[in-house]
């Protein structure tokens, strides 16, 4: 649907926000809190609440964890969040070499369920509508839309 | 009420010691080892453990959360100990589902639900 033309500031207009994160747990907390306010604003489910944190979380786990494991622990990364009134757009982008994301095994294969790690990736998938590495596989684009959208 | 530095409240009724967390979301890293630590000295110090893991003040847990779980799971099973899972919300039941470690975890409704399962 497209939102009819108004004259005054539009509140349905999307909030952009980008942040430089460190592997700092109060930093990343404020800005999950920042996105589920703009998420309030638009009045998103709970369950949207629940996914979209979900799925931010796992995408700077994997970057923090993975991405930057060679890394010095400061460097930052860059987190791109769009969130409109039917869709949160989420960018993750860290400065590590990248990864190829079909190399990731299923986790959820009889043989690989007792295995501790690995399911990040799968999660987002499970609650993203889409969900798509740059070529070097240091970014990941995430999108959320909202149900019935 | 749980003691100061540990992000659990345990105690222990009939041979079975249950836990319940501390924090809303079992999502920082440093939390979560810490979490997995305490479990595991539990499960260390006892000959057959009997377990209750409660989830109910939880709202959100992460991936690594799972990962920590599914280490105490395989850790209960060298030992041939017993662990239950209660109390899990609706939306984290999910996740459980989504990954399947529904199949893996004995998971109850309730804490009185899971008592009863131990033999």
């Amino acid at each position: 649907m497209q939102p009819s033309p108004r004259a005054h500031p539009d509140p349905s207009k999307p909030e952009h926000v980008v942040l430089r994160l460190h592997n700092d747990r109060g930093e990343i907390s404020a800005a999950e809190n920042r996105l589920l306010e703009a998420l309030d604003k638009f009045a998103y489910a709970k369950a949207s609440r629940f996914a979209v944190r979900l799925a931010v979380e796992e995408a700077l786990t994997n970057a923090f964890r993975h991405g930057h494991r060679r890394l010095p622990r400061e460097t930052p990364v860059t987190l791109d969040v769009t969130v409109g009134p039917e869709e949160v757009k989420i960018s993750v982008e860290d400065q590590g070499p990248g990864f190829t994301p079909e190399a990731v095994p299923d986790p959820t294969l009889d043989e690989n369920l007792d295995k501790p790690a690995g399911r990040g990736l799968m999660l987002m998938r499970a609650y993203m509508a889409s969900i798509d590495y740059n070529a070097k596989g240091n970014r990941v684009t995430l999108v959320y839309r909202r149900p019935g959208a | 009420m749980a003691a100061s530095g540990t992000r659990l409240r345990i105690k222990h009724e009939k041979d079975v010691t249950q836990v319940e967390f501390v924090d809303r979301n079992i999502l920082d890293e440093a939390n979560i080892q810490a979490i997995g630590d305490e479990i595991t000295a539990i499960i260390d110090a006892t000959p057959s453990p009997r377990l209750l893991i409660s989830f109910s003040n939880v709202d959100h847990l992460s991936s690594a959360a799972l990962g920590t779980l599914i280490s105490i799971n395989n850790r209960m099973k060298a030992k041939k100990g017993e662990l239950r899972l209660a109390n899990i919300d609706p939306q984290i039941m999910e996740v459980f589902m989504i990954t399947r470690l529904n199949r893996i975890f004995s998971i109850h409704d309730t804490t009185a639900d899971a008592l009863a399962t131990f033999t």
